[in-house]
């Protein structure tokens, strides 16, 4: 493939992401598009980045040769990037650090973001309490009666949670009221998007500052596996975590890039997230991609049992990377990612978030059938603390 | 000549502002919108904003979010909104209709045949509320090819360089958005609108309208004075939902007292 340089100055991912909001958001945007070309290439920003996931976050987080269970399944060896062990427990803090030092730099005391599952609410509370910036966190009042854990952890940090009582209540409407916000505060506000979707410049700043995770990758392969993997393996909700670990990987043609979606309860049942693979192209939050929509162009309601893959669209980058075929996209359902989670608990004494199980089974999926000289590098995106009240309730185990 | 620009052409011949209010297709019941559409334009209205209700509308205020999940609920889609343009057309081929609603509704239809539909229904402009100029210019070409105009959104925000963008793809008139934030928002500072309006006046060779916080006639009046049009769209869409088996009725009750204290 041609050398990778996307997106280009608009945004545009083929013909995918671009600048799709109304004009009381331009002027926004492109004061922050602007910012971000100047800071991309300081020597101070990167250094106080670097500093920042070196010693608040305990980066870089290991790779791990998950070697029982690639023994048990007999075929392809399996290892997991090991997001989980970030502060915070998951992959949103790096992305969180990377806005919050630019809100810091354009002088902008407050911040907002959207958050479905929490975690990228809790990861923006955890560095907003940091550097001392007031924070507001938008979630639908449905993922609020479900995440209650979360919506705790982030008033401790400090942060207001407002409910959204708009649409379906979930991650989608938090992210029209973060905007609304935004539009209407935009003075003294920084709006930190928790994943690659959203207008130009936030697919491509975000990927940037997740592609931490797939560069430390590179570097930790040859040491940990002897070479680079023969496929990387990544869950994909919005789909930050995995164009962090893809985005480094694309020059790479050996190794495939697999993305993998939430088919909920099944394909066939309609109550899934799979954008990618089912969905059709529209533009939704600032960006053509492909979106979960009805044949009127309405945007639908999603399931998965991991709140983060919830989302009826996806970064546009990824839907490039299906169009043009150099990333796959799959998907498993509840019950297989649940089997996934209880395996992993069990078998390698890690606890991963639902969304990571994702990617997990799909891992273990396709290993039997590899050779056991094979190498799949699985995005290990978050660790599973939050979701053992779903976990308990789905799988039937005490709680007490 | 479009609808649009032979009724702005009236207008600065008898020396007035034009009404221009917006209701969202669909609600507050599905058979309301025509005969409200009959009463707005009886009331006075020069154009009518037929809002296309949308699933994630983020631009929108609470009054019309609330407007637009009502509609949805009831089955309201962008072809029922264009039959509806098509029965009013039967009696009314005079008062400009403009549709104003988001991207993805179009785009499932295709820009293409969204287009064709349209101007077939006897639409005249077409706001379409994430498409800011620089992912409009074939959306722009299409809808000019079959005679209707592309109306943009100019915001207190917008710099010169983008006003001059705007210019040369508005055909109809521009929206100008009168305040920082979603519609049926907060307070206006009436003499910073002014400013801003002369300014995109001299630079945009159409006429400009205000909306977003504009409430009621003494509002309408003060911005009337200097603006080309006057939306109103947050106060007229609560007003009907207040009182739903008369919709219509207090939809052209509402637009008369907005008339008549912009006319005297």
């Amino acid at each position: 493939m041609n050398p990778y340089d996307l997106p280009d100055s608009h945004g545009h991912f083929g013909p995918y992401g671009g600048t799709f909001v109304a004009e009381t958001l331009i002027a926004a945007l492109e004061d922050l598009k602007a910012q971000y070309a100047k800071y991309q290439h300081d020597a101070a920003f990167k250094a106080e980045f670097e500093h920042e996931l070196k010693y608040f976050v305990g980066r870089p987080s290991p790779v791990y040769h998950a070697r029982r269970w690639s023994e048990l399944l007999g075929g392809a060896q399996i290892y997991f990037k090991r997001e989980d062990l970030n502060h915070t427990g998951a992959h949103k803090i790096n992305n969180c650090i990377g806005q919050a030092l630019l809100a810091k730099r354009l002088g902008k005391p407050r911040v907002i973001a959207e958050t479905g599952a929490g975690q990228h609410g809790v990861a923006t509370a955890t560095i907003a309490a940091r550097y001392g910036l007031e924070c507001v966190v938008y979630m639908g009042s449905e993922d609020v009666k479900r995440q209650a854990q979360n919506v705790y952890r982030m008033k401790l940090l400090g942060a207001s949670v407002v409910p959204v009582e708009s649409g379906s209540k979930t991650l989608k409407d938090a992210l029209n009221e973060a905007l609304r916000d935004w539009v209407t505060n935009v003075d003294n506000t920084f709006y930190i998007i928790g994943t690659v979707a959203g207008p130009h410049p936030y697919p491509m700043m975000v990927r940037d500052f997740q592609s931490v995770i797939g560069n430390e990758c590179i570097a930790q392969m040859p040491e940990v596996a002897g070479r680079q993997p023969d496929a990387v393996i990544a869950c994909v909700g919005g789909g930050s975590n995995a164009m962090g670990i893809f985005y480094p990987y694309i020059p790479y043609d050996k190794t495939r890039l697999i993305g993998v979606e939430a088919a909920g309860e099944g394909i066939a049942t309609g109550k899934h997230s799979a954008s990618l693979t089912q969905g059709v192209p529209g533009v939704l939050h600032g960006n053509r991609t492909y979106l979960l929509q009805d044949e009127d162009g309405q945007i639908i309601e999603t399931h998965s049992v991991s709140a983060g893959l919830d989302y009826p669209g996806v970064g546009p980058e990824h839907a490039y990377l299906k169009d043009s075929h150099r990333a796959e996209y799959v998907s498993i359902t509840d019950d297989e990612a649940l089997k996934a989670f209880h395996d992993c608990c069990r078998i390698e004494g890690i606890i991963p978030a639902l969304e990571s199980s994702h990617a997990i089974a799909h891992a273990t999926r396709i290993a039997p059938s590899m050779a056991k000289d094979q190498i799949l590098l699985v995005n290990l995106s978050g660790r599973g603390d939050k979701d053992m009240h779903t976990v308990a309730q789905r799988s039937g185990l005490e709680w007490k | 000549m479009n609808r649009i620009d032979s009724t702005f052409a009236a207008l600065k011949t008898a020396k007035k502002t034009a009404l221009i209010p917006f209701i969202t297709a669909g609600d507050p019941a599905l058979d309301s919108t025509l005969p409200t559409m009959h009463a707005l334009a009886q009331a006075g209205a020069d154009v009518i904003e037929l809002g296309v209700p949308f699933s994630d509308p983020m631009a929108d205020g609470p009054v019309i979010q609330r407007s637009s999940e009502r509609a949805l609920a009831k089955g309201m889609t962008l072809r029922k909104v264009l039959g509806i343009v098509r029965d009013f057309r039967s009696t009314n081929q005079t008062t400009p209709v403009v549709l104003m609603g988001y991207a993805n509704p179009i785009e499932a239809i295709g820009q293409a045949k969204f287009v064709d539909a349209a101007e077939a229904a006897g639409v005249d402009g077409v706001l379409v509320v994430d498409y800011p100029p620089e992912e409009a210019d074939e959306f722009s070409a299409l809808l000019q090819g079959k005679g209707l105009a592309p109306i943009f959104l100019l915001a207190p925000t917008s710099t010169p360089e983008r006003i001059a963008h705007v210019a040369r793809l508005a055909r109809g008139y521009v929206y100008y958005v009168s305040l920082r934030g979603v519609t049926g928002a907060g307070h206006l500072d009436v003499d910073d609108v002014q400013q801003k309006v002369a300014a995109i006046k001299a630079a945009v060779p159409v006429p400009v309208g205000v909306g977003f916080g504009i409430r009621d006639g003494a509002t309408a009046k003060r911005i009337g004075a200097f603006a080309d049009a006057v939306v109103i769209g947050s106060a007229l869409v609560q007003a009907m939902v207040d009182d739903t088996p008369n919709a219509a009725q207090r939809a052209g009750g509402f637009l008369s007292t907005v008339r008549t204290a912009m006319d005297c």
